[in-house]
């Protein structure tokens, strides 16, 4: 298993950055940015995936019964899926500090 | 001894870059730079090189085109100056963070306004912190020896980096002189082919240019910097192999009569091709001047600049743009820095000089020389003086 790139020291910088893995973008957790999560109302969520659709991260997918959770690891907590729900099912609720 | 042909500065510079067997230009045309790229344009067009040339619509896209023509592996050149180096601005960075071996000329000139096309330092006093390698020509003959020593220098294993050669606008770049030509069979003894370190290639795919995020910049930044610093090596080679070539000498840090000096002026660029004539006027006279100059500029050569100043009392500076807002300009502020840490501090006596092409002359460099002996002999150093401006 390779080191964790975000781990690297300085010296261990590949040269000109360049990354020879694919899919290293997700080595970049950009949920650490987060102030607000989306939660997901079950009993309103029609599970139609317009959430998933224009989530900019691509980080909203299906749960084994067809419902939809974001992966806090990349979520950013941008708010688009809350503002582009059809039912309005889904509320941002801020991060505990 | 190879053909000495009277050639203009720019013409002689195209050729050594069309020489080094260049395969990408991307440049677009702005005085004094102009006559570079237009020659180069002849070479492809008259089909003597073999080259991708990208005439494009700025100076922003010539280096955007130079950065993707240098990541698929081709050996690229492009030329600027001034208000096209500025446009370019954003771009530079880029090009030694991605660690992508692109030479450029720049034919120093100001930066508007009011606008200018004549020869100051300004343009490449604002780059100048881009994390390139900086090499400085005082002559047509060094333009045309010091591209391929670019070109070795930042395809060089252990650098990796882009390399401008810095040389003053219309004063070197439209200049006629004889110039020493080299074979192309020196060349390609001097300059092997390019062995690309990074390369695009969609057998073998790679991400370049990805976000760097703040758990990693910084540490990217660090390896920039010191990959940087540790060109110093390979340029001293560079030079060395460039004396056994043709047998010129260049050095880190070039002196003139500094090892017995009373006073030193340090400067960069052909105007020291106007002072070396002061100091042989006035050491005529029996005083005891001396010129130091930075041949490379970045990596900073701090200890052979240390070495060069020895133990001289008094050292004048001379500054060719203004840091506004700051009466100590940037040539100053680096020589300052240089000694803050010595173990001798010589008096610094700060000058500006031939801001937007004013003329410099012989007098205006011994001038500057007296003042210097003046400083020695117990004169008080004062403020930054602006040469040659009417008060």
């Amino acid at each position: 298993m390779a080191k964790n790139p975000m781990e690297l020291k300085w010296q261990e910088i590949p040269l000109g950055f360049v990354w020879h893995q694919p899919q290293s973008s997700l080595n970049n957790h950009t949920g650490s940015w987060r102030s607000e999560r989306p939660i997901w109302d079950e009993q309103h969520c029609i599970r139609c995936g317009v959430c998933a659709l224009f989530c900019p991260e691509s980080c909203i997918r299906t749960d084994e019964r067809g419902y939809f959770h974001a992966d806090l690891d990349y979520c950013k907590g941008c708010s688009i899926c809350a503002h582009e729900c059809w039912t309005g099912c889904i509320k941002m609720k801020p991060e505990e500090a | 001894m190879g053909k000495r042909k009277g050639v203009e500065s720019s013409i002689a510079l195209a050729d050594s870059a069309a020489m080094c067997r260049i395969e990408a230009i991307a440049a677009y045309p702005i005085t004094p730079q102009t006559h570079i790229v237009e020659h180069l344009s002849e070479w492809v067009n008259d089909g003597h090189l073999e080259a991708e040339f990208v005439p494009v619509e700025s100076e922003h896209s010539a280096m955007s085109a130079a950065l993707g023509m240098s990541a698929v592996g081709a050996r690229t050149f492009t030329a600027t100056s001034s208000q096209g180096l500025a446009l370019m601005h954003e771009i530079l960075f880029i090009a030694p963070a991605m660690r992508l071996p692109i030479v450029m000329a720049v034919a120093n000139r100001s930066l508007s306004g009011p606008i200018s096309i004549w020869n100051d330092h300004s343009d490449i006093m604002t780059d100048r912190d881009i994390g390139w390698v900086q090499i400085f020509a005082e002559n047509g003959q060094e333009c045309f020896d010091l591209v391929p020593a670019c070109f070795r220098v930042a395809e060089d294993k252990r650098v990796v980096l882009p390399t401008i050669l810095n040389f003053d606008g219309f004063v070197v770049s439209h200049m006629i002189e004889p110039i020493e030509f080299w074979t192309q069979e020196q060349f390609d003894a001097y300059l092997p082919p390019f062995d690309p370190q990074i390369k695009l290639d969609v057998r073998k795919p790679v991400a370049m240019g990805a976000v760097g995020i703040p758990e990693i910049y910084y540490e990217a930044r660090l390896a920039q910097q010191n990959a940087l610093l540790n060109a110093k090596a390979v340029v001293v080679e560079a030079f060395a192999e460039l004396e056994k070539t043709v047998g010129r000498k260049y050095n880190l840090v070039e002196t003139y009569k500094a090892d017995d000096a009373d006073a030193i002026l340090y400067l960069m660029g052909s105007l020291s091709e106007t002072a070396m004539t002061a100091v042989d006027n006035l050491r005529a006279q029996g005083k005891k001047v001396g010129l130091v100059r930075p041949r490379l500029w970045r990596p900073f050569p701090t200890q052979e600049l240390l070495a060069a100043f020895g133990n001289v009392p008094v050292v004048g500076v001379c500054d060719r743009a203004l840091a506004f807002g700051l009466e100590h300009h940037m040539v100053a502020q680096e020589i300052r820095t240089l000694f803050y840490d010595a173990p001798h501090r010589p008096k610094l006596v700060e000058f500006v000089i031939g801001l937007g092409g004013r003329d410099v002359t012989i007098g205006d460099m011994e001038h500057i020389l007296n003042r210097l002996l003046e400083v020695k002999n117990g004169a008080p150093v004062g403020p930054v003086e602006y040469v040659g401006v009417r008060k």
